[in-house]
Formats: structure tokens, C-alpha cells, sequence
């Protein structure tokens, strides 16, 4: 079996074994959700208009939950000089710890956001829409996730520097599914904030991988 | 196939605090080197810098035998520190099963290691469950499971007691005989014949 295919077995399996893989991510995005309207209000033409933006939102804050053991554990106990040794380098070891946190947490909250957004009363023709937007959004909020978790890897309190360092990278993505959101909203088709959205995600899988072994090294030394 | 290894005055500076300088020695095919000195002397961070992790403020590490340095760390060597790479919550089978294939061992490489080392009865165990020698035992497997040239260990026999030295000893007897390197950062002499290079002196 290939080096990586291996790590990315283990890394799902350290996922779902000790932090119960997407759950709390579920957990915090159910709650976020539904604390939402109980603030705005209860009147349901004003929660449909604004469901899709909420779902769409309470997703990216909710990706950024698991990012701090994403690297953190593993420079702790020493694993990460083992990955680090290995064949592959490190780009590609960033570049399959991303791709885990997609899977373990960015898919199931990907599935979760429409069923959000229709609870909210959002029309059923956008729950597609919000699916898409969700995947792909999903896939680039774990890679520039994973750059936070790698650029705050020793110091103390990592979990709050990373939103610090990862929200600002979070805009491009939230503008962009918004746009794609509202777009499909008013009936004139959401591909062009869409095909955006993929460009940025695009952008995310290929450039911080290199980012992110950067990092790594640096923590190393 | 690394089959020397020369380090070139190498000098090491951590933070504003410069462990060692004009560090020169070299090691052959079958030779064990013993790094010893005081605590912080600076011996982890020489074996890290053997490895690759750590970019030495001087000097030169360099192999014999490799064409590409990279590939040759990647390919033939193991380093195996104070911090084992083991989780706590995983059992030990998972996690040697996992170091193992990371460094390309197949199945028959696992089984030779857990025989070597008499994890059997380990396997099942959680991690965070064996006592420190145990957990060293499980994080040397991996030496045995994926055979490579160059060992870098860091205190590889401090919490083994003396029936399980003796053991070690002769594993890395073996290894050395049949052509492999040996740097071991020590305070206790090794069980095998070893030139001493002294840090920090």
C-alpha cells in the first residue's frame, strides 16, 4: 500500500477515535443554526430570506472547530519528525491531512447544510445550490484551515490564533458562495459565484499544501 | 544505500545559544558512534540535524554512497527519539503497524519486528496502557520491521531494564555486522563496542 493512502487511513481513524470524528462539528453547527432565528426572530418570509447566508456562514465557522489537532498532536508526540522522515515530503503529507479533515469533518457538515437551510425555511429548488457551495467551500476551508493549524504549530493557545490567522482567508470563499447563494435565490442561476468559489478552492488545494510544509518545517527546526 | 556518513564542522545554534561548533566526525559502514555530554550539550539536536529536521548554522552532514541526500534520509535512515511518534489512545498494533508501512515494511517485516521485540502479548494494548521500557520496545520495532542503514537514536536504552539492554544490544550487534550505522546519543555506554564522540566538550 502507498506511504500516503496509509496516513490517510490513520488519519481518519485518529479522527473518529478520540475527537468522535464530525460530531461536535455537527453538534456546534446544529446549534449555531438553531440559536440563529431564535435572535433574528421567528416571522418565517425573514428567516427564508436570509436561511441559505446562515447556513452557509454557521459552516464555515463550524470547519474551523477541529482544525487545532490537525497538526498539534502530531508535532507533540513526535509523529510529525516520523512524517516529516518519510518519503513523500511534506507537501503531500499536508496536502492528505488536509484532505482527512475534509473528509472527517467538511463532508458530513457539507450534507448537514442543506437540511439546515431548509429547516430554515429556505425554497427547496436552493438545498442543490447550498450542497455545492458546501462541498467545495468545504474542501477549501479545510486547506486554508489546515495552513492556520500549521503556521500556529507551538505556540500556546493555537486554537484561537488560528481563527485569528484563518478568518481573514475565510472572506474570499463566504463572499463568493454567498453570491452564488443569493444569485440561485433570485432565480438567475448561481454559476458565475460558484465557478468563483471552485477557482478559490482550486487555488486553496494547490498553493497551501506548499504553505503548510513551510510551516511544518519551520516548527521542526 | 548509505554507506558513510561525515559530519563537517558542523556547529549548532539554538535560539541566541550556540550548543557546539567545529564538530567534525566521521562513521563507516558496521561502526557505532556514541554521542555523550552533558544534558543539553546538544546531542538531540545533532541527531536531528543527521536527519534532516534541524538546519544546522554551520557545517555539513553528508552521506557516503547517496546521490541525493534527500532521498537518501528518506529511504535509509531511522531516527527514534525521547517523543516516540506513539499515540496514547491508539492500540500498539495500530501504531506499529502504521510507523511500519510509513517506512515501506510489508507484513512479514511486522511480524519479524513483533517477534524480535516479544510484543505479542502488547499488540492489543492501548498505547497509553504500557510501561515506559514497553513503549520504547514498540517504538524500536519499527528498526527491525523496515531494515535501513543508519540508526539514530536518542537514549535508546534508558528505560529498558537489563535483560531487554542486553537484547537491544545484540539487535544492534547484528545490525552493525551486517553492514549498518549506529549514532546513539548516551550517557550509559552502549552494549557494543562504540567510538565515543564527545559534545559541548
Amino acid at each position: 500500500m502507498s506511504p500516503l493512502l496509509v496516513l490517510l487511513r490513520r488519519e481518519l481513524a485518529l479522527a473518529w477515535g478520540r475527537g468522535g470524528g464530525p460530531l461536535p462539528a455537527l453538534a456546534f453547527y446544529a446549534g449555531v443554526t438553531t440559536l440563529l432565528p431564535l435572535a433574528i426572530g421567528p416571522e418565517p418570509e425573514r428567516l427564508a430570506v436570509i436561511a441559505p447566508g446562515i447556513a452557509w456562514l454557521a459552516l464555515a465557522l463550524a470547519s474551523l472547530l477541529s482544525l487545532e489537532r490537525m497538526f498539534e498532536r502530531d508535532f507533540e508526540d513526535g509523529a510529525l519528525d516520523l512524517l516529516a522522515l518519510g518519503g513523500p515530503g511534506l507537501e503531500a503529507i499536508c496536502a492528505v491531512k488536509a484532505l482527512a479533515q475534509w473528509l472527517a469533518t467538511g463532508l458530513p457538515l457539507a450534507f448537514a447544510a442543506p437540511v439546515a437551510a431548509l429547516m430554515l425555511g429556505a425554497p427547496v429548488a436552493l438545498a442543490p445550490t447550498v450542497l455545492l457551495c458546501a462541498l467545495v467551500g468545504g474542501l477549501a476551508f479545510a486547506f486554508v484551515g489546515g495552513l492556520g493549524a500549521a503556521l500556529t504549530l507551538g505556540s500556546r493557545r493555537g486554537g484561537v490564533l488560528i481563527a485569528v490567522i484563518v478568518l481573514p482567508l475565510f472572506a474570499p470563499p463566504v463572499i463568493f458562495g454567498g453570491g452564488a447563494l443569493s444569485q440561485a435565490a433570485s432565480g438567475i442561476g448561481g454559476t458565475s459565484g460558484l465557478l468563483l468559489l471552485c477557482g478559490w478552492a482550486a487555488a486553496a488545494v494547490a498553493l497551501s499544501p506548499l504553505a503548510m510544509a513551510a510551516a511544518c518545517r519551520n516548527a521542526l527546526d | 544505500m548509505i554507506s558513510g556518513l561525515a559530519v563537517e564542522d558542523l556547529a549548532i545554534r539554538r535560539g541566541e545559544r550556540l550548543l557546539f561548533e567545529h564538530l567534525s566526525f566521521a562513521a563507516e559502514a558496521g561502526e557505532a558512534v556514541a554521542l555523550v555530554g552533558r544534558n543539553g550539550a546538544g546531542k538531540t539536536s545533532l541527531l536531528r540535524a543527521v536527519a534532516g529536521l534541524l538546519r544546522p548554522a554551520a557545517g555539513t552532514v553528508r552521506f557516503g554512497g547517496a546521490r541525493d541526500i534527500d532521498e537518501a534520509r528518506a529511504a535509509d535512515l531511522h531516527l527514534i527519539g525521547h517523543h516516540d511518534g506513539l499515540k496514547g489512545g491508539r492500540t500498539a498494533r495500530e501504531e506499529l503497524a502504521f510507523a511500519a508501512r510509513w517506512c515501506g515494511a510489508g507484513d512479514a517485516g511486522l511480524a519479524r519486528a513483533a517477534e524480535a521485540l516479544d510484543l505479542g502479548r502488547l499488540l492489543d494494548l492501548e498505547v497509553r496502557k504500557l510501561s515506559a521500557g514497553q513503549r520504547r520496545r514498540l517504538a524500536l520495532a519499527r528498526l527491525v520491521a523496515a531494515p535501513r542503514t543508519l540508526w539514530l537514536l536518542d537514549e535508546p536504552l534508558a528505560p529498558l531494564d537489563s535483560v531487554w539492554r542486553e537484547r537491544i544490544g545484540a539487535l544492534i550487534a547484528d545490525h552493525l555486522a551486517a553492514g549498518g550505522m549506529l549514532l546513539a546519543a548516551v550517557h550509559d555506554p552502549l552494549p557494543v563496542a562504540a567510538r565515543a564522540v564527545e559534545i559541548g566538550a
